[in-house]
């Protein structure tokens, strides 16, 4: 083999260069088998780093280029591009990564610098291997589908709507607005939750180019970036939308009640034929077949009396519809659930009738929730005269999420101010860990707080128990805390608990990620590309996330997310065509047994076997080149592009270089 | 060449059951044939030579050498060396030479555990002096000479360079004339030959090519041996929970074992982008066990695929049976390098 090698040792600054020794690496590169230069440089990624490899390639007619520097994700695509412009195709470019994999590892000298020659001659030897290949264009569907009408989605969906694009929003629930749209007050500038956020529903429900499927649910994906084929099932309302004014007469002539425990969190009641909220987008109401008394046992039909249409919009045999849809990118923004606190039974919640939680709180303080934004005890009459908010309930704590849920302390803020405005009297008191107050204006609300005269106790609560020990403490909750500041223990009576329980990911949030075949992280929250400099797409092309999908946070940053997924899917859209990896497997037609191992290995649905041949086959569009099949086929004839045999054994013996030879043999003998 | 201008023809067994010069005879009245157009030079099986008539050929005296049998013991590597030196064509013939066969499965232990296990831990052995077999031993006749037996098993491309393989164990009666006819038309019209290293007698297809049996898309939830059930007849056996190799075997044999409800044993050998064949069957059959659902926790599932993986009692035995001198395993670590102790 003919081949010429050009290896450039990255410094890195000093990240790489302060543990492996670049000068003695590049020495021992040129005099690798195959190697015409070896170079080292400051910063490789640097304008200047970039154009050593193209001039050499030029002048010196390298074939092969190797890049010992960071990891691949970082710099890969600028090292190609810089072969294709110094004229090489863009594979014939190998990285080996000493800097995550080797210079931030550890301190030893020594050790770092072989390490660095190891991964080194692993790339050289498998460039050597490396073939030209050419990226597949792929068409993009414009239409885009947003799965989650929360501020997430209707964000992304506006976004992409107003630049003119088509937009698909399933909602699983009869609304969209999510959790905001239970919210009273907003941080830290205490607007009005629902004023913000309805022109928005309303939006929404009104633009032309949404398409907006309420009470619906995505059933299946197939396809790939560009186009994906989606099954919604749109669950029957049993009211008809196209004729439905939307005046609420049913709901009003319903007989019956039940207790509301989605959008009031078990605190109001809702009829059974019912919107979750006043402002609902769309505004056709929902019977609950569960409790409807003409489902349940065939009498009634009160809402179909007395709905005033013509013809009537109610309609008891509507049934589920299944509508296929076809879009170029998806965009999940399906939010987060809130965490059970009766899995902390030492906090009282369902026992202790005064114990609330946080989003039983934001309905109770909501002028237009159940107690038309009284703050009142569980008989709904008294108000209390003293109130603790609990920080941290299930985050924070090993035993039930590691993480900080972000939020909590500035809600649990806005409950405190919101406490002093309504009851001036009350005494409130904030137990918290420590006080996570990072955001614009968020630290100056903490302030302001510090100076209503909230009491802010720094500690985890032990306990929660009506178990007086004293007089004062008769008849209330004795909260139980351990207050750092003052190194003591506390009791202190009050007659409302309040807790600020984690955000945590929707329960369903592996079945979802399945679905779409993108990653959920330990804790179920969906994986974005990089946590930096990606944190709105996933490992999978065409798929975005944004909101609380993807971990805690508030509204500003929800609103960026989806904004900013909006932004990658349109510049997509505005490309019409996409150039995609060309790393994808192939089954050799002539060699498949039609054994049928593969064929119900790919994640991505992407291998059919046909009967007639008797062979398998990848369609090449919808296989994201993950290597699966690669793997199962007992007759290696399935190849993955750029990850075949002979790459990988060389980059094996490439790495193993210093072993062999140490290699204790076992004698033939 | 000699006084007789018909080319020469050997045949030697090295480590091996003597399976393989059957399979030879069995190519029936064709054997006729081979006696009309070869001279046989070295045939122990079926003819009175010996080794000193081989010695005193001129080298390249024989044109074609079909030798079987693994390398197990010094006399096989001698004569190894012997036959390449005499001979224009050296075929590693069947599966012992090709891959070292069941022979080579010894690599998963030591020489010395072989000999405990044969010459005095077996029940049916009465060894009480523990004698073991000597490289030499003193007699008043004189010293007597024994191979020595040798830690590793290889094959014959391990220790000589081989012109080409013919897999099999043994290989099947019509591959077998197959090759002979291309070698008789190379040797008497000059026809082509197959270029060296070639795997001869064989198809670049597994074996599932060629079996009829109904297949499907596989998800197994647990496995079984062969006298653990009664396949359903003209399914793919594989599908019904019997280990077989099939998929990763190169074809050849007509699919002969599943088609009489016993699983494909693997004996051709992996296909030619296979690297290590028991390696790939197990990264195969991995894939499609078939149990548990994603709402289960990580151990709980692993639990589940473990059971699995249990019903498959000599994994080593079952994916190597054949190729374990050749696979990248090669044989069992004997310096404890991983920690998990020496080979026992
Ligand atoms: C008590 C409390 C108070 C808060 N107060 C504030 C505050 O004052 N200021 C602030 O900035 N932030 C506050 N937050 C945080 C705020 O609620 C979130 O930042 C915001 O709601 C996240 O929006 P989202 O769209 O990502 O998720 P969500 O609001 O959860 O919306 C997700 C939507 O997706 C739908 N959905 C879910 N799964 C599916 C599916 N599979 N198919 C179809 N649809 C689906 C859901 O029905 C829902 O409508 C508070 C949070 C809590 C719990
Ligand atoms: S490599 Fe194979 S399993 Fe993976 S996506 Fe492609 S076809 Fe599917
Ligand atoms: S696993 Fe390999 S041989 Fe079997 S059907 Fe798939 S591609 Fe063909
Ligand atoms: S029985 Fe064996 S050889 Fe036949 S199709 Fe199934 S796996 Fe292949």
């Amino acid at each position: 083999m003919s081949e010429k090698v050009g290896v450039y040792i990255c410094h890195c600054g000093t990240n790489i260069a302060k543990t492996v020794d670049v000068e003695e690496v590049a020495l021992w590169a040129g005099e690798q088998d195959h190697v015409d230069v070896a170079r080292e440089y400051k910063f490789m990624c640097s304008s200047l780093g970039q154009e050593l490899i193209e001039e050499d390639i030029k002048e010196k007619g390298l074939t092969k280029i190797v890049v010992a520097s960071c990891s691949p994700h970082m710099h890969e695509k600028t090292f190609r591009t810089a072969c294709v412009r110094g004229g090489l195709n863009p594979f014939m470019f190998e990285m080996a990564n000493i800097r995550e994999h080797d210079s931030w590892t550890t301190d030893d000298r020594e050790a770092a610098t072989l390490k660095a020659k190891a991964l080194t001659k692993a790339a050289i030897e498998r460039v050597i291997h490396n073939q030209p290949l050419e990226p597949l264009p792929v068409e993009i569907n414009p239409n885009t589908l947003v799965v989650g009408g929360g501020i997430a989605g209707i964000s992304a969906a506006l976004e992409l709507a107003e630049a003119g694009n088509h937009v698909y929003l399933v909602e699983r629930e009869p609304s969209i607005g999510g959790h905001m749209a239970q919210l009273d007050k907003t941080f830290p500038t205490l607007d009005c939750s629902a004023c913000i956020l309805t022109p928005k529903m309303v939006d929404v429900g009104q633009h032309p180019n949404i398409t907006l499927l309420t009470y619906s649910e995505v059933e299946a994906v197939g396809g790939y970036l560009g186009n994906f084929d989606v099954t919604v099932r749109k669950k029957a309302r049993y009211v008809d939308e196209e004729h439905c004014t939307g005046c609420g007469i049913c709901i009003e002539k319903c007989p019956y009640k039940v207790v509301d425990n989605v959008f009031e969190a078990g605190l109001g009641a809702r009829k059974v034929i019912y919107r979750p909220f006043p402002q609902a987008v769309p505004k056709y109401p929902v019977i609950d077949t569960e409790n409807c008394v003409y489902f349940q046992r065939g009498k009634c039909k009160a809402c179909q009396i007395f709905c005033p249409t013509d013809p009537n919009s109610i309609d008891f045999e509507q049934q589920d519809e299944i509508l296929q849809i076809v879009v170029g990118n998806i965009i999940l923004a399906t939010g987060f659930d809130l965490f059970d606190v009766s899995q902390i039974p030492q906090y009282g919640y369902g026992r202790l009738a005064n114990v609330f939680t946080s989003l039983e709180f934001e309905r109770m303080v909501n002028a237009s929730g159940p107690t038309d934004g009284k703050i009142v005890l569980r008989d709904l009459e008294t108000p209390p005269e003293s109130v603790v908010i609990i920080h941290c309930v299930g985050s924070r704590d090993e035993n039930y999420h590691k993480y900080c849920s972000k939020v909590c302390c500035m809600y649990s803020l806005k409950f405190a101010h919101l406490i002093h405005e309504r009851l001036p009297e009350a005494e409130v008191y904030n137990c918290y860990i420590d006080m996570r107050t990072p955001g614009k204006g968020y630290e100056e609300f903490y302030n302001r707080l510090l100076e209503e005269g909230t009491h802010f106790i720094r500690g985890k609560v032990a306990e929660v128990s009506d178990v007086a020990r004293i007089e004062e403490e008769e008849g209330k909750l004795i909260v139980q805390v351990a207050d750092t500041l003052i190194s003591k223990q506390r009791r202190i009576p009050v007659d409302m608990v309040i807790l600020s329980p984690a955000m945590e990911a929707r329960n369903d949030s592996q079945e979802v990620s399945q679905l779409f075949r993108m990653g959920c992280d330990f804790d179920g929250f969906f994986v974005e590309r990089h946590p930096k400099l990606d944190p709105v797409a996933t490992m999978t092309e065409g798929i975005y996330i944004a909101g609380a999908c993807q971990g805690p946070k508030d509204v500003p940053d929800t609103v960026s997310q989806g904004a900013a997924a909006a932004a990658r899917v349109a510049s997509f859209i505005s490309r019409g065509t996409v150039m995609m990896e060309p790393i994808r497997a192939s089954i050799n037609q002539e060699l498949c047994s039609g054994c049928r191992i593969c064929n119900t290995m790919c994640p991505y649905n992407a291998i059919v076997f046909h009967e007639d041949s008797n062979v398998s086959e990848v369609i090449t569009a919808l296989c994201q080149g993950c290597g699966t099949c690669v793997a199962a086929c007992p007759s290696g004839i399935i190849t993955g592009a750029h990850f075949t045999n002979d790459q990988l054994l060389a980059q094996i013996e490439g790495i193993l270089w210093d072993v062999r030879s140490n290699l204790d043999l076992v004698p033939v003998e | 060449m000699t006084e007789n201008a018909k080319p020469k023809l050997a045949m030697y067994w090295a480590s091996s059951c003597g399976g393989c010069e059957i399979s030879i005879l069995n190519i029936h009245e064709k054997i006729l044939i081979v006696d009309e157009v070869f001279d046989i030079a070295f045939f122990p099986c079926i003819a009175d030579f010996k080794t000193k008539d081989v010695k005193g050929y001129p080298d390249g005296y024989i044109d074609v050498c079909l030798f079987n049998g693994a390398i197990r013991n010094s006399e096989n590597e001698e004569m190894a060396h012997l036959l390449r030196q005499k001979s224009k064509v050296l075929v590693a013939y069947g599966s012992c030479s090709y891959e070292g066969c069941i022979p080579a499965l010894s690599n998963l232990t030591t020489k010395q555990a072989t000999l405990d296990t044969v010459f005095l831990d077996n029940p049916t052995i009465d060894n009480p002096e523990g004698i073991l077999p000597q490289p030499r031993y003193e007699v008043p006749e004189g010293e007597l000479e024994l191979p020595v037996f040798y830690n590793t098993v290889k094959s014959l491309d391990q220790v000589v360079d081989v012109d080409y393989y013919l897999p099999g164990c043994p290989p099947e009666p019509p591959q077998i004339w197959a090759v002979l006819e291309i070698v008789v038309a190379a040797l008497l019209e000059g026809a082509p030959l197959p270029p060296k290293g070639a795997i001869v007698g064989a198809r670049d297809v597994a074996v599932c090519e060629e079996c009829p049996l109904e297949k499907h898309e596989k998800t197994i939830n647990r496995f079984y041996r062969p006298y653990e059930i009664i396949p359903e007849p003209g399914l793919c056996l594989l599908e019904q929970g019997l280990v077989c190799v099939g998929p990763a075997t190169r074809a050849g044999c007509g699919a002969l074992c599943p088609q009489v409800g016993m699983s494909c044993r693997g004996c051709y050998g992996p296909l030619d982008d296979v690297e290590d064949q028991g390696a790939k069957m197990l990264s195969a059959i991995a894939s499609v066990i078939g149990v548990g659902d994603p709402s289960m926790e990580e151990d709980e599932l692993e639990r589940e695929i473990q059971a699995v993986v249990d019903t498959i009692p000599d994994p080593a035995g079952t994916f190597y049976r054949f190729s374990m001198a050749h696979s990248l395993l090669r044989r069992a670590n004997l310096n404890g390098g991983n920690g998990k102790g020496e080979a026992k």
